[in-house]
């Protein structure tokens, strides 16, 4: 007993070290293993607030380009005005649509901190469980997809970018529909690499890649970016291509959050047929 | 008390502005780690230790990383104390002395520096990725994010801490 109190004594401080050490270790682990644990911290309302503060400031450095992406998006909004098209059939506005049915919803959220040059980066937006914001939800701009939603306090959610290790989107080109998984290349924030995408694809440098609807955080048909190159490995059956984002995820600042409203009849259905499955 | 100034101060000078300072991919300063550099010598080992580790916790906050900051700087605490013995001036640290470039001269706090920041910033980058790819690039991350917090360490001394004036 003596001998291991004077032990102690003798290495308190390596022993504490210990200590700390594997608490650390242990969260880290945590942290890796379940997503879900993980920026529950940076959620929180006292550093969302504070982020929401800084926000406030810096947001005035950016209002040149947030305006003229505003106007473009304007743009596109009245060409899909009801004036803007020609109308035909003089009909047709009495008949009632039950073919086309609202899927998506917006909501429409602010950016309040950003990373791009970690290894793994997070957003955090300004609009929460208050808000109807539900984790998983995708994260779009006009122009291209930002990530998915991971944790969700009252009035503030936290987004994995697409430029982290985790991140994997169903992309498909425009012209021919096949698809492949859309994955980060790090280090660089402006491209990310495609795999798994089919010979028998007429791809070509310079085509659109779109959202191809699977998964269920996004619509089908948003940009996602551009064909940079692409190759077939030795040894692959399939091709690896480099695509630039059409996000600048630099200059994000509004975004907005995609709702399924058929989410829950999907998820139903899925949990049916899991159940008979398994039977 | 002045202490808890800068611990605060560094904190969220970190965490609401060097975080979005988004100067490439290689270079992610760390200023925050000032706050462990500059303790006083005489402070006993452990709570120089503890103190780190509560640092490392707010950081993790702001960077919602739970974990990798506390690892990074307890490594840190737990290294500093080896780093000061073996340091030691031929006649030990004066009582009233602080471990700034002002008190200890330029060789001496860069090499100190240098080794406690590179230490926390190895730990740090490592644990990031947390797995065996990118092992070059991560070190290359390493080499140059510790160039730039030295420097950045170096600036904010100047800019901040006076010469004590001999009494």
């Amino acid at each position: 007993m003596r001998n291991l109190i004077v032990f102690l004594a003798r290495h308190y401080f390596f022993l504490l070290f210990l200590l700390l050490q594997s608490i650390a270790l242990i969260l880290v682990i945590q942290h890796n293993y379940f997503q879900h644990a993980a920026a529950v911290s940076a959620s929180n309302a006292v550093t969302g607030s504070m982020m929401e503060t800084r926000d406030e400031v810096t947001q005035y450095f950016g209002l040149r380009d947030q305006n003229i992406q505003l106007a473009e998006q304007n743009a596109i909004l009245m060409g899909k005005l009801e004036t803007a098209y020609l109308n035909y059939d003089t009909t047709s506005f009495s008949v009632e649509d039950t073919t086309h049915r609202l899927r998506y919803s917006y909501i429409a959220a602010q950016v309040i901190d950003n990373t791009v040059s970690l290894r793994n980066n997070y957003i955090v937006l300004n609009r929460g469980r208050l808000q109807g914001v539900e984790p998983d939800m995708g994260v779009i701009t006009p122009g291209g997809i930002v990530g998915i939603v991971r944790e969700v306090s009252d009035n503030f959610c936290v987004v994995m970018s697409l430029l982290h290790k985790d991140s994997k989107v169903s992309a498909s080109v425009k012209k021919d529909g096949t698809f492949g998984q859309l994955n980060w290349e790090w280090p660089d924030y402006r491209y990310g690499v495609m795999v798994d995408l089919p010979t028998h694809s007429k791809i070509a440098k310079g085509d659109t890649l779109v959202t191809s609807g699977l998964g269920d955080a996004f619509p089908s048909g948003i940009p996602v970016g551009t064909v940079m190159d692409f190759e077939k490995k030795a040894g692959d059956k399939t091709y690896t291509c480099r695509v630039l984002y059409t996000t600048d995820f630099r200059k994000l600042q509004h975004v907005y959050i995609v709702r399924d409203l058929m989410r829950p009849e999907i998820d139903q259905l899925k949990e049916k047929a899991g159940v008979k499955n398994a039977e | 008390m002045r202490h808890g100034i800068r611990f605060v101060g560094l904190v969220l000078v970190q965490g609401l502005i060097l975080k979005n300072l988004e100067a490439g991919y290689l270079i992610n300063p760390f200023l925050y780690v000032l706050f462990i550099l500059s303790l006083p010598f005489e402070l006993p080992a452990w709570i120089g230790l503890l103190l780190a580790f509560a640092l490392g916790f707010f950081v993790d906050i702001f960077y919602g990383t739970m974990g990798m900051h506390m690892a990074a700087c307890t490594m840190m605490g737990w290294a500093r104390p080896a780093i000061l013995k073996f340091m030691n001036p031929r006649d030990g640290y004066e009582f009233g002395m602080q471990p700034t470039i002002q008190d200890m001269g330029r060789m001496w706090f860069i090499s100190y520096a240098a080794i406690l920041i590179f230490v926390h910033h190895f730990i740090l980058f490592y644990l990031e990725i947390f797995s065996f790819r990118e092992v070059w690039l991560t070190f290359v991350r390493v080499l140059v994010s510790t160039s730039a917090t030295l420097l950045l360490v170096i600036i904010t001394q100047f800019l901040f801490y006076r010469k004590r004036e001999p009494a």
